[in-house]
């Protein structure tokens, strides 16, 4: 082979990297570097001039090779690896060195140690890409059909519009019915329209649809396979009702001698019974048995159910099911957690009995609540004559939850406004800053003003029930810093209900990684980018919608389970989805059969032959990882473009001391 | 010349003299070596001197296989004139090839030896502090001795070597392909390790299964069972990342591959690539399960490292600012 000829791009980036590195010295100096035949800066690589100047040079200078010194991998491998295709040469044989993430970011105060560190790293790049080789992506068919996890409003809209273009869909859901948080709620803000009315139609129309499998009371328990391939082992847990049999008729939960508090439809307010459907409009119709309750499941009698359903469909022996899917695409609507508001005792939760959670509130005023939609205390029956309702409870508070739940404003103001409508109480709104940012949420903040509800601005310090003055006596007593006034404030109330904050489910990480998707600080799954990619995520075939990503309201949920769903046709209509030939192979050759990979793979992608007693990849499972690779005791796995020479050379190009040119350590 | 037979030398530098006892173990063989070559440096058997070598012509020696790590003057002294001497220089042996045992004090410096030895071992009685030294003056003149170095270093990273022959010491039958592959002139390109590139697992008959390790047993610990992979039965074994040539001999008889044959073809440490093989198989969810069952492992640097520390990526122990940064079982015999 003819030696090669490396092309290196020192990107400005306008100011993001000029600002800071010297880019027009390092562009001089990478010109001395071993193989490199042009060095240039541009202001801006990734524009077209930038690209066109690198499929210029391929041909004029006939590179062989290509660095571009510019921004992260993630935002622009691809743009630089399409530029090098256009030119003729293959993608991967271009490097990228992250000047920007990597020197000028994070030494913004330090342009000769930033100038030296880019050095550096252009000159890893250097002396790795020579290493590289040509790689050619490989296509694989993707399947139509599509795993959706969660079947609240996310993953409800998701899975209609996949099933409306025609393709098939498993929605999984964990409880007995789809609908999730939004089927507790009343009325939803700023239109104030009733929840269940325009959610139902949609549940009924996942129940019935042809193209949609429902599995309700279901958890995912394996993931395998890759994009447009994954392997999906689903439990159905027993209901103890055989779907094919039950009308839905109620004559079982009925007669059902075993009360139970609901502590997840009715947050606690309510009972059900021990079999029961969660909710009036449940999807679907059929009830589950709670076996945890049952008198029969605990005692061996009782049957109540058994004698009285007319179809016979109680079946106590009923197993858990277990149901091997095969899917070519996943999205995760997994949704949230309300914030725990016992974890802020000063606030009282749990120990006074009239102070509320957002969602008790939601379940006293829904018509089918446990109040039947009467607004009352804790007694059931006393109608209150002052309400605080408290914002941020858990969220925005570095103690608790730093980010901002996004829907509590606006719920709060729904809040207030049912309040004021059914109890004609007076209503105080302590808050931190008003955000209503959407369509329409401005207005709907003005109109609960003009309605009468008063705005005090201050995070609230304690709610308590001991009195200072007469007035106070047999109130709850709401104390803040009224930061508009400056002074310190204490509001006597009947009721106070706090507006908890959303949280990652309890089992997010172990979601998370079930699926490869990876958790951001705040534990919500993490997008592919924050702006520009909010429902992909870094597995590819794997799309996250709703509050799962991150708290937000019911018409953003709505927009990314359509999002998602977009996404997943578009994946659906190529018919082929191309893999990156970044994978590992095994040299059959020189494998002894120690079998110490065998069971590492995170993808199950090593097979051991048994008469040849060596390892294999297989090619298709293979993501790229690199485990194997580096567990490889005798060092015969191979990671694409990540062999052991293009990292040893990428070390030792970024071991030289930029300063004298020669390298760091010196050898013993 | 064509005439002459071609000449050998051998010597022996910081080494056991295994390796000395490896070419005897050629038996009758030694026969056809000796009408092979013309021996002319071997003071480990015949009385030679270092002056007989210095007065020989540059590269008059055709192969010269030379065991032994270089820990002090004389080993390096040596090196370089028989590197000067010799046409063909084979590092001969785990120690000239990758440091071994006498590497193994590159987990300590040169004054935490001398100390042990000439102070703190509870065998020493050295009541004057008698400590050696470079040179001393006697009334009968000068006395010399090789200055003793601090780093212990293969043979390579003092002079250029041709070929390695790996082994602790060399099985007769790498000794003999290495001779006859002299002999025959069809020598592998310069710089090459004259055996196999495959691991001793190759050559182990025992089954092996997918591994999972709960924790580790020393040899009187345990019967193993003597069809399934040591390994998986907890006792340590470097085969998994060691160069086979051997013929797994260690593994037949019960006993864990030691890694006297070093890493495998292109690994640059052998001592990462045994712990990154065995870590990876550790049957631990969380780090205290991980401490646990590495704390039933003693001294795992020092298995790791047994073959192949000077030759390694470490090389040795860092030194920062003169802190000693404890390494495995060096801790224990730490100085106060």
């Amino acid at each position: 082979m003819s030696e090669p000829r490396v092309g290196v791009y020192v990107c400005h980036c306008g100011h993001n990297i000029a600002g800071t590195v010297d880019v027009q010295h390092v562009a001089e100096w990478a010109m001395g570097l071993p193989n490199v035949v042009i060095a240039r800066d541009n202001k801006f690589m990734c524009a077209s001039t930038g690209q066109e100047q690198v499929e210029e040079d391929i041909k004029q200078f006939e590179l062989t090779h290509v660095v571009v010194a510019s921004c992260s991998p993630h935002m622009h491998e691809k743009t630089f690896r399409n530029a090098c295709a256009r030119a003729g040469l293959n993608p991967y044989l271009f490097e990228m060195a992250n000047i920007r993430e990597h020197a000028s970011w994070v030494h913004p105060n330090d342009r000769e140690g930033a100038t030296n560190k880019a050095k550096a790293l252009v000159s890893a790049a250097v002396h790795r890409v020579v290493h590289q080789q040509p790689l050619e992506p490989m296509k694989v068919d993707i399947r139509p059909e599509t795993l959706v996890v969660g079947g609240g409003i996310a993953g409800i809209q998701a899975a209609l519009e996949i099933a409306d273009a025609g393709y098939h869909v498993y929605l999984v859901e964990r409880e007995p019915s789809i609908g999730g948080h939004m089927a507790m709620f009343d009325k939803t803000f700023p239109t104030l329209d009733c929840a269940a009315c325009i959610l139902t139609p949609k549940m009924f129309d996942v129940g019935g649809h042809p193209n949609i499998t429902l599995l309700t009371y279901s958890e995912v328990e394996k993931v395998d396979g890759y994009v447009g391939n994954f392997q999906v082992r689903v439990r159905k847990k027993a209901r103890m009702v055989d779907e094919s049999l039950c009308t839905g008729c109620g004559t079982c939960w009925e007669k059902c001698p075993i009360k139970v508090v609901d502590t997840v439809w009715e947050a606690g307010l309510g009972y059900r019974k021990a079999i029961y459907r969660p909710f009036p409009q449940a999807v679907p119709k059929y009830p589950v048995i709670d076996i945890e309750n049952c008198t029969y499941f605990k005692t061996g009698k009782c049957r109540m159910c058994e004698k009285v359903c007319p179809t016979n469909a109680i079946n106590y022996e009923m197993q858990d099911e277990i149901i091997d899917l095969e899917v070519g695409n996943i999205i995760l609507a997994t949704g949230y957690k309300l914030f725990d508001a016992r974890r802020i005792p000063q606030y009282g939760y749990g120990r006074l009995e009239n102070v509320f959670t957002s969602l008790e509130f939601e379940r006293l005023t829904n018509a089918s609540g446990p109040t039947e939609g009467k607004i009352v205390l804790r007694d059931g029956e006393t109608t209150p004559q002052t309400v605080a309702i408290v914002h941020c409870v858990g969220s925005r508070d570095r103690n608790y939850n730093t980010h901002c739940s996004a829907i509590c404003c606006m719920s709060s103001l729904k809040f207030a406004h049912l309040v004021m409508e059914k109890t004609g109480a007076k209503v105080y709104n302590f808050y931190i800053d008003m955000r209503p940012l959407h369509k329409g949420y401005e207005e709907f903040y003005h109109r609960i003003m003009e309605e009468g509800a008063t705005f005090i601005r201050g995070k609230v310090s304690e709610i308590t029930d001991v009195p200072r003055t007469p007035e106070e006596e047999d109130k709850l007593i709401v104390v803040c810093e009224d930061t508009l006034l400056g002074r310190q404030r204490r509001v006597p109330v009947d009721m106070v209900i706090l507006a908890a904050g959303l949280e990652p489910q309890a089992d997010a990480q172990e979601v998370a990684h079930m699926f490869g998707v990876g958790c951001g600080e705040t534990g919500f799954f993490i997008e592919r980018h924050p702006k520009l990619d909010p429902v992909a995520t870094m597995t590819e075939g794997v799309f996250i919608a709703g509050a799962c990503q991150g708290a937000k309201d019911i018409p953003d949920s709505v927009a990314q389970g359509a999002a998602a769903a977009a996404r997943v046709l578009g994946t659906i209509n190529q018919r082929q989805v191309t893999l990156e030939p970044i994978r590992a192979s095994i040299d059959e050759e020189r494998c002894s059969g120690c079998r110490i990979c065998n069971n590492l793979c995170p993808y199950n992608a090593i097979d051991f032959i048994e008469e040849k007693g060596v390892s294999r990849v297989n090619p298709a499972l293979c993501k790229g990882c690199g485990t194997c690779v580096a567990a490889c005791p005798s060092q015969v796995i191979t990671g694409a473009h990540f062999t052991f020479e293009q990292i040893m050379a990428e070390i030792d190009g970024i071991m030289i001391d930029v300063l004298s040119d020669r390298p760091v350590v010196e050898a013993v | 010349m064509s005439n002459q037979k071609p000449k050998l030398a051998l010597y022996w530098a910081s080494s056991c003299g295994g390796c000395e006892i490896a070419v005897l173990g050629l038996h009758e063989k030694i026969l056809d070596v000796a009408a092979a070559f013309e021996i002319v440096f071997w003071p480990c058997v015949m009385d030679f001197k270092y002056a007989d070598v210095e007065a020989m012509e540059d590269g008059e020696i055709d192969v010269c296989f030379f065991n032994g790590a270089i820990r002090n003057d004389e080993n390096a002294h040596l090196a370089h004139l028989l590197r000067q001497k010799s046409k063909v220089l084979v590092a001969f042996g785990s120690c000239a090839y990758g440091g071994s045992m006498p590497g193994l004090a590159n987990f300590y410096t040169r004054d935490d030896v001398l100390r042990w030895v000439y102070f703190d071992s509870p065998s020493t009685d050295n009541p004057d502090g008698v400590v050696p030294q470079k040179r001393v003056d006697v009334p009968e003149g000068e006395l010399r001795l090789p200055g003793f170095w601090d780093t212990v270093r293969t043979l390579a990273q003092v002079v250029p070597v041709d070929y390695f022959l790996p082994g602790c010491p060399p099985e007769v039958s790498s000794i003999e392909a290495a001779v006859n592959a002299i002999v025959s002139g069809e020598l592998p390109p310069p710089g090459s390790v004259i055996g196999v590139d495959v691991t001793v697992c190759d050559e182990c008959p025992r089954e092996k299964h997918e591994k999972k390790i709960k924790r580790f047993y020393r040899p009187q610990e345990i019967i193993p069972d003597p069809n399934i992979c040591l390994l998986e039965q907890g006792l340590f074994c470097a085969g998994i990342a060691t160069r086979a040539g051997c013929g797994a001999k260690c593994p037949q008889v019960g006993f864990g591959c030691r890694g006297c044959y070093g890493p495998n073809e292109g690994v640059l440490d052998h001592g990462a690539r045994i712990l990154s093989g065995i870590a990876s198989v550790l049957d631990a969810d969380t780090e205290e399960e991980v401490e646990a069952i590495l704390d039933t492992l003693p001294d795992p640097a020092g298995y790791f490292y047994r073959f192949h520390l000077p030759g390694s990526l470490l090389r040795r122990r860092g030194r920062t600012n003169g802190k000693r940064q404890p390494v495995g079982e060096a801790a224990v015999h730490e100085p106060a």
